[in-house]
C-alpha cells in the first residue's frame, strides 16, 4: 500500500483544479453548510466522509451548481461559479459526476447514454462519439451491453455504465456521489475496481463514500465532515490510525468495529 | 442436514386448468355464484345483442333512393346511403368534391406512412405531414390560387369539417401544451404565472362558451373591418382550450420524472432546452400518452359543439338532414350513423395510442 501511496502522490501537480473559499449554504433557515474552505490540486484523490446529513453529499453537489451556495467562492478550474450560465455551463463540461441512483437515461440505449452529450454539449460528430463511448465501455469492461437499455442491467452494471458516461465527456474532475451506496454488496467490489483503476490513471476525484477500504486504497486525503463543517483533513494512514477530532474518533468506532 | 440433489422432472398442469374447458371453468363457472352470474348475463345479451343485429343488418333496407325502399322494418339506411355526399362534403360545391377527396387520401397514405414501421425516412414524413400538409391541405380546401374557385368556409361541412376541426386542434394543441406546461414549471416568475393563468382561465370556462364568445362576442366588440373568418374563430378557440388541457396532462407527465434525471442531464453540462427535448419530454410523454390521446379523442368529440355556432360538422348536418320532411323518423339512423363514425375514428386513435405504448416500452420502468 505504501508503495501505492508514493505513486499516487507523485501524479499530484501543483495546479489547482478547485479552490473552495469559506464556502455557506443554506436550506431556507437551516445552515448546511459552514465557511467551507478546500484546495484540490489537479490528480488528487479525496475522499469525503461523515454521518448523514453531514453537508457532505451538498458539498460536492455544489461544485456543479447542482445546489446553489450562497456565500463564499468556488473555482474551478479557472472559472469562477456565479449565476453567469455559460460559466455554469463551462464548468458543467469539466466537471463528471456519478450519482448515489446511476440516473441513466431509461428510455436511451447504453450507447445512446453515452454518446448524448458529447454529440449536443460538445458537437462531436455521431462516430466518433460512438467510439469514444465504446472506448470507455471497454474500459468499465461492459461493451457488450453497449445495445442494451438501463433496466436490463444489473446495479452494478448500471453504475459502471455511469462511469462512462460521464468519462464520455473527458472532464478534468470526477465526483462521486456516494457511488455504491445503492448496490447489493457483491456489486461494490466491480463499481470499486473502476474507481480505482481511474484513481492510478491520474483523475482527480472527490468521492462522497463509506468505503474505508477504497479510502485507504486511493485517496491522498480524507475529510471528515460533520455538522456542516470540515472537523478533519489528513492523509490517510494518519486519519484512520490517529484520529485528532473526538468526533472523529466516534465516527470512525463507529464504523469501523465490524 | 438436508442435501437433495435429485433433479424433479417437469410435469404438465392437470388437463382441467388449460385449454378451453380450463378456461371456462376458472372465468364463467368457478363458484355457484359466478354459475348464475354467467347464465344472467348471457340471458341479457340474448335479448339485446340479437335484435339489434336484426335490425341493423338482417332486417335492414341499404338499397334505393327514396323512404318507399324501406320496407323490411329494420334499419333504414338508404337515408344514410342518399344523403352521403352531403354528410361526407358539406355544401361544398358537387364539381369540387375532388379536391376534398385528394385530401382524404393524401391523408390516409401519409398516417399509413407513418404508422407502418418499415417506411424509410418517416422523420421526413412526419415534418411534411405536420408542415407542408396543412398547407396544401389549406388550399385545396378554400382554393382562389392555382386556378381553383374559391370555396368560402361556410360550405365546408360534414364528415370533412369534423376532420379540419379535429386535425387542426390536435396538430396545434399538443406544441402549444408542452410549452405552457414548461412554462407553468418555469423558475422565471413572470412565464410562470402568465402560463398558470392562461391555463386556468381556459380550463375554468365550458367550451360552448367559448365558442360563442369567439362567434357572437367578439364581432360585437372588434371593430367592423376586422372580419375573421368564422371557422378560424373556431379554431382557435378549440386549440387553445384544447392546449390548457394538453398542458395540464403533460405537466403531470413532468412531474412524473424523477428529479435524478434532471440533474443527471444538468450534470453532464446539457442547457435547458437540450435537457426538456432530450430527457425529459421523451420521457414524459410516453408516461402521458394515455392521457393525451385521452385529451385527443374529447377534443375529436368536442368539434360537434361547433353547431351551437352555425357551423355544420358530421354531427349538425345529419340533424339537419332528419329536418328534411321527405326522411323524418329516421333519427335513429342518423344518429347510429354518426356514432359509427365518430367511434371508428377515436377507438383507432385509441388503439393506435396502445400500439405506441407497447412499442416505446423499454422495460423496466424510469429510474
Amino acid at each position: 500500500m505504501s508503495e501505492q501511496q508514493s505513486q499516487a502522490s507523485m501524479n499530484v501537480s501543483d495546479e489547482v483544479m478547485i479552490q473552495l473559499n469559506n464556502v455557506n449554504k443554506w436550506y431556507g433557515e437551516f445552515h448546511v453548510l459552514k465557511d467551507i474552505n478546500l484546495t484540490v490540486r489537479k490528480g488528487e484523490r479525496i475522499v469525503i466522509c461523515g454521518p448523514s446529513g453531514s453537508g457532505k453529499s451538498t458539498m460536492i453537489r455544489c461544485l456543479n451548481r447542482l445546489e446553489e451556495h450562497q456565500a463564499g467562492d468556488i473555482i474551478v478550474g479557472e472559472t469562477t461559479l456565479n449565476n453567469d450560465l455559460k460559466n455554469i455551463e463551462t464548468i458543467r463540461r469539466e466537471v463528471g459526476m456519478v450519482f448515489q441512483h446511476f440516473n441513466l437515461f431509461p428510455h436511451l440505449t447504453v450507447l445512446e447514454n453515452c454518446c448524448l452529450a458529447p454529440i449536443w454539449v460538445r458537437k462531436t460528430p455521431r462516430e466518433e462519439a460512438e467510439a469514444i463511448a465504446m472506448k470507455y465501455l471497454e474500459r468499465v469492461k461492459i461493451p457488450d451491453q453497449a445495445y442494451k437499455y438501463p433496466g436490463q442491467l444489473s446495479g452494478g452494471q448500471q453504475q459502471r455504465v455511469a462511469i462512462a458516461r460521464s468519462l464520455c465527456m473527458n472532464p478534468e474532475v470526477m465526483l462521486f456521489d456516494e457511488p455504491t451506496s445503492a448496490l447489493d454488496p457483491e456489486m461494490i467490489k466491480e463499481v470499486l475496481d473502476v474507481m480505482i483503476e481511474l484513481a492510478k490513471e491520474g483523475m482527480t476525484m472527490l468521492c462522497v463514500t463509506h468505503e474505508m477500504g477504497f479510502a485507504k486504497t486511493v485517496a491522498n486525503r480524507v475529510i471528515f465532515m460533520d455538522g456542516g463543517q470540515i472537523i478533519e483533513e489528513n492523509e490517510p494512514e494518519e486519519f484512520f490510525h490517529n484520529p485528532q477530532s473526538e468526533r472523529t474518533q466516534l465516527f470512525l468506532s463507529q464504523i469501523l468495529q465490524h | 442436514m438436508i442435501v437433495n440433489d435429485k433433479k424433479l422432472p417437469d410435469l404438465p398442469p392437470p388437463a382441467s386448468t388449460v385449454g378451453l374447458v380450463g378456461w371456462m371453468r376458472t372465468n364463467l363457472f368457478s363458484s355457484p355464484t359466478y354459475t348464475v352470474l354467467t347464465l344472467i348475463v348471457a340471458y341479457l345479451l340474448w335479448i339485446t345483442v340479437i335484435p339489434a343485429i336484426q335490425w341493423a343488418f338482417i332486417n335492414a333496407d341499404w338499397a334505393g333512393d327514396s323512404r318507399d325502399a324501406c320496407t323490411s322494418g329494420g334499419a333504414c339506411w338508404v337515408f344514410i346511403g342518399a344523403r352521403f355526399n352531403q354528410f361526407i362534403y358539406g355544401f361544398y360545391p358537387e364539381t369540387e368534391y375532388w379536391r376534398i377527396d385528394v385530401l382524404f387520401v393524401m391523408l390516409a397514405i401519409l398516417i399509413a406512412a407513418l404508422v407502418y414501421e418499415g417506411t424509410p425516412k418517416r422523420g421526413w414524413i412526419s415534418a411534411f405531414t405536420l408542415i407542408v400538409f396543412p398547407i396544401i391541405a389549406f388550399f385545396l380546401l378554400y382554393g382562389g390560387s392555382f386556378g381553383l374557385e374559391v370555396v368560402e368556409t361556410h360550405k365546408w361541412g360534414g364528415l370533412s369539417l369534423t376532420l379540419v376541426l379535429a386535425l387542426v386542434g390536435i396538430v396545434a394543441s399538443l406544441p402549444i401544451g408542452v410549452l405552457l406546461a414548461l412554462g407553468r414549471r418555469s423558475e422565471m416568475p413572470v412565464v410562470r404565472s402568465f402560463c398558470t393563468v392562461f391555463i386556468e382561465m381556459w380550463r375554468g370556462v365550458p367550451l360552448i362558451t367559448i365558442l360563442f364568445m369567439a362567434s357572437v362576442m367578439l364581432p360585437l366588440f372588434a371593430p367592423e373591418e376586422i372580419d375573421f373568418d368564422k371557422l378560424l374563430r373556431a379554431l382557435i378557440g378549440i386549440t387553445l382550450f384544447q392546449s390548457a388541457y394538453m398542458a395540464e396532462v403533460i405537466r403531470g407527465g413532468l412531474q412524473a420524472i424523477p428529479k435524478g434525471q434532471y440533474e443527471a442531464a444538468d450534470a453532464l453540462g446539457l442547457s435547458y432546452w437540450k435537457k426538456m427535448g432530450l430527457i425529459v419530454l421523451p420521457q414524459a410523454l410516453k408516461i402521458m400518452i394515455p392521457g393525451i390521446v385521452n385529451t385527443f379523442i374529447a377534443l375529436f368529440k368536442d368539434t360537434s359543439l361547433v353547431l351551437i355556432i352555425g357551423l355544420f360538422d358530421l354531427l349538425a348536418i345529419v340533424q339537419a338532414a332528419l329536418s328534411d320532411p321527405k326522411w323524418l323518423g329516421y333519427s335513429i339512423e342518423g344518429y347510429t350513423f354518426v356514432a359509427f363514425v365518430f367511434w371508428v375514428f377515436c377507438f383507432g386513435m385509441s388503439r393506435y395510442s396502445q400500439f405506441l405504448e407497447r412499442k416505446l416500452h423499454t422495460g423496466h420502468g424510469a429510474r
